[in-house]
């Protein structure tokens, strides 16, 4: 062997998935009552975060689309699909699930094109968990009866989904599969920088034949959602993003007979214990913080380490990191990829930088970042104290805040100590201390052993600032149910 | 564990209590974690020139087997002319790093392998199953060592290693190594009979801990075999030691790998778990047969653009 010439260093060459596949078009329209048409108000490019550059046109909404797109899901819900048997919703369901399977990659490149995530993660994440959305509450809606809320629960309405720009289809799967399976229709705004996939979901539904404005997709900004939230004849509002629009969303709709569930902002703790299994712990730091480049409400982004491993943990993390590989989100070994906005990452530079002036020690493993688009290292700051601004606020960036506690009862206080409360971690091969600290975690959503891990049949939602209401599971179907 | 007080590492082996508080002290594997990380390892997309390297770095790192009741010096010979030129039309495919046989068919190997850069294993210690007196194993050893053999396979006793008499496995490594001389020690775990990841990561450390140089996973006579989760969890355990010693040990997967893809995915959790130093026969290896004969037909593809029938390349 060490007569060879070749290098011992193994690069990976690019192994690229084809932009191609995501069959762009140079412009999108909205969906209104069964059709595409373009929006009155104005023609937006939607850019690839990666590089910059424009995309498509998107014709986005403008407030005379909101009441069209609202009168028609009105229309439909007291024509066709409220009365219509829950096997028969069911149908179509399944149908939406089925096509979203046959265009996964379609919908995974385009997706990585438009937010910036790499495609390991739209590709095996985003895509087949909508998918599995939708089966999964397509199975719901011919046994709503049987769920708890009553022999014959019925359906809220017209309800006005608003989702965010992290996980632009995801989000719309998570919103779209349990309304309708209860028999609402719906008027859902993305994201206005990430509009592209929930346009194509638009398209599946078109293609699945639903009723025509069961389902009304509008792009467009925060001036449409506030239409959407304020128009008299939206029965629910179902909104995730950040907590201050959430609490404006909550001021607009206070005294008003319109039911809300908001899924809003977090600051995670992922706690690992002295017993933790310390090489899987240091995946889930990973996972938990790194995935979707932070840019996650559940994100694990605070670590609080037991003092005893916290060198030991620091040093294995800081060697896993130097193995990730930033860059092309399109390329197939990418780990981390864009951040998914300018405005994004200013936030997430304005933060860090907080950290390094407050006296935190800032990290990022050796990594070339591209020149156009929006990038930022994976970062970790150790020597973080409680009172960092880095500790407490939600950076949605890829940023760890580290802290350190000396005993259960020191890392559960400073767990619950914030005003979010949406997922938390717990690492021990200690089962008796998983559920106790299971127990105490003021958080929706506590992880044991994993991070970031997110089946259809498990509720999510958060505690506090994090929001309230549940999405996912039976606990899923409550929202959309007037019982 | 670069940043743990090291602890005396001859005291550990001081009597079943203090090497049982070791292996037991070391942080637990959790297994849906681990199976999750080698998953995760295996969707690296390995192309192009990347992929020619890692064709080629996979068939130097190879111990072409065969141990079978039926061996005969014949077989072993056209093994060995294998191993040296593994493809005739083609001097730029390297050789393999070694021929594994069994001890009595060593002499043949180390006559037919004259000359050549491929080192001669044999598996010993009352192999596959490691049930015979100490002694007996021993002169097994002995024997394929006066042989010629370079390297020696040995098994551990999986019996004692499961009832805790870690000492006794210990014990009979140290001697055994020592009954190898200038010999290179693999110590093969049987991960498949040792059942979690927990037993495989303490039988990785108590293996280095007694000397052996590589740790090996399997036999090849028990199913599972070598599998993406205790690959990961043995290249951890050398990881590990390298940060707590700053020697370098080795490890060796063999049992059921056949498909070029499978080596090439190993190689990538080489690089990632491990590290690149790890990239080298001298500490990695690949037990296999026909695995051999998948490289040579994916080299060929990738040189010529399509692909060569099986009878394309030698059956032996």
């Amino acid at each position: 062997m060490s007569a060879r010439a070749k290098s011992p260093v193994f690069e990976y060459a690019p192994a690229p998935e084809s932009r191609e596949i995501a069959r762009l078009k140079p412009s999108y329209q909205i969906f209104i009552d069964g059709r595409f048409r373009d929006g009155s108000g104005d023609a937006v490019k939607t850019i690839n975060p990666a590089d910059e550059q424009p995309l498509a046109e998107v014709a986005e909404a403008g407030p005379a689309d909101v009441a069209d797109a609202v009168a028609a899901a009105r229309r439909a819900y007291e024509g066709p699909w409220s009365a219509m048997p829950g096997k028969e919703r069911g149908k179509y369901l399944f149908r939406i699930a089925r096509a979203i399977q046959e265009r996964g990659r379609e919908l995974a490149v385009l997706e990585s094109l438009d937010n910036g995530k790499p495609i390991r993660e739209s590709r095996d994440v985003d895509v087949p968990v909508a998918a599995a959305h939708f089966f999964y509450y397509a199975g719901w809606a011919d046994k709503l009866g049987y769920g708890g809320f009553g022999p014959d629960p019925r359906p809220v309405g017209v309800a006005g989904q608003i989702i965010p720009w992290n996980f632009p289809l995801l989000m719309a799967a998570w919103k779209i599969a349990p309304a309708l399976a209860c028999g609402n229709t719906v008027v859902l705004k993305p994201a206005e920088t990430t509009p592209l996939t929930a346009l194509v979901l638009a398209e599946i539904i078109a293609e699945a034949e639903l009723p025509a404005g069961v389902v009304n997709v509008l792009a467009g900004g925060p001036a449409i959602g506030a239409a959407i939230v304020e128009h008299d004849d939206v029965d629910k509002i179902a909104f995730t993003g950040s907590t201050e629009v959430g609490k404006i969303i909550q001021r607009t709709l206070a005294g008003t007979s319109k039911r809300l569930s908001l899924e809003l902002g977090g600051k995670a703790a992922n706690i690992v214990f002295d017993d933790a299994p310390l090489d899987q712990a240091v995946e889930g730091i990973v996972n938990g913080i790194f995935f979707n480049q932070g840019q996650v409400c559940c994100a694990g982004s605070r670590l609080l380490v037991q003092e005893s491993v916290a060198d030991e943990l620091i040093d294995s993390l800081q060697r896993r990191l130097a193995t990730l590989r930033v860059g092309d989100p399109l390329d197939k070994n990418t780990d981390v990829g864009a951040i998914n906005s300018a405005a994004q990452l200013a936030r997430i530079r304005e933060l860090t930088e907080s950290g390094v002036a407050e006296g935190a020690t800032r990290w990022s493993p050796p990594c070339e970042l591209p020149e156009r688009g929006f990038w930022f290292a994976p970062t970790v700051f150790t020597g973080v104290s409680p009172a960092h601004r880095i500790a407490r606020e939600e950076i949605f960036g890829p940023v760890l805040s580290v802290l350190t506690f000396r005993t259960p009862a020191e890392a559960l206080e400073k767990a619950n100590n914030t005003p979010y409360g949406l997922s938390a971690g717990v690492w021990t091969e200690k089962g008796s201390r998983i559920l106790s600290m299971a127990a105490q975690l003021r958080a929706g959503v506590v992880w044991a052993n994993t991070f970031n891990r997110f089946d259809p049949s498990a509720p999510f939602g958060g505690y506090k600032e994090s929001g309230f209401g549940r999405e996912g599971g039976r606990h899923g179907l409550e929202a959309y149910l007037a019982h | 564990m670069s940043t743990l007080a090291r602890p005396d590492l001859r005291d550990v082996s001081r009597d079943d209590t203090s090497l049982r508080r070791f292996l037991h002290g070391l942080p637990g594997v959790d297994q849906v974690g681990a199976e999750g990380r080698a998953a995760g390892l295996a969707t690296r997309s390995i192309k192009t020139t990347s992929k020619a390297w890692a064709i080629d770095t996979a068939i130097a790192m190879i111990d072409l087997t065969t141990l079978e009741g039926a061996d005969t010096p014949g077989k072993v010979r056209s093994l060995c002319a294998k191993a040296a030129r593994p493809d005739s039309s083609d001097a730029s495919v390297p050789s393999v790093a070694a021929v594994c046989v069994y001890p009595d068919l060593v002499a043949t190997a180390v006559l037919a392998l004259r000359g050549t850069s491929v080192g001669v294993a044999s598996v010993a210690t009352a192999f596959p199953s490691g049930r015979a007196s100490l002694d007996t194993k021993l002169h097994d050893v002995r024997d394929a060592v006066a042989a010629g053999a370079t390297e020696i396979d040995m098994v551990i006793d999986r019996g004692a290693f499961l009832a805790g008499h870690y000492v006794q496995v210990f014990d009979e490594i140290v001697a055994t190594k020592a009954a190898c001389g200038a010999a290179h020690l693999k110590v093969i775990l049987e991960t498949g009979e040792l059942a979690t990841l927990d037993n495989a990561r303490r039988a990785s450390w108590l293996a280095l801990l007694a000397g052996g140089d590589f740790i090996k996973t399997s036999t090849g006579k028990v199913s599972p075999a070598a599998t993406p989760p205790v690959a990961l969890v043995m290249l951890e355990a050398v990881r590990d030691y390298h940060a707590m010693t700053g020697e370098r040990r080795g490890v060796k997967l063999a049992g059921g790998i056949r498909a070029s893809k499978e080596a090439v995915r190993y190689l990538v959790m080489v690089n990632e778990v491990a590290g690149q130093a790890w990239l080298d026969p001298a500490l990695f290896r690949f037990g296999a047969s026909s695995l051999l004969n998948d490289l040579l037909l994916q080299r060929h593809k990738l040189a010529s653009g399509s692909y060569d029938g099986p009878d394309y390349v030698t059956v032996d």
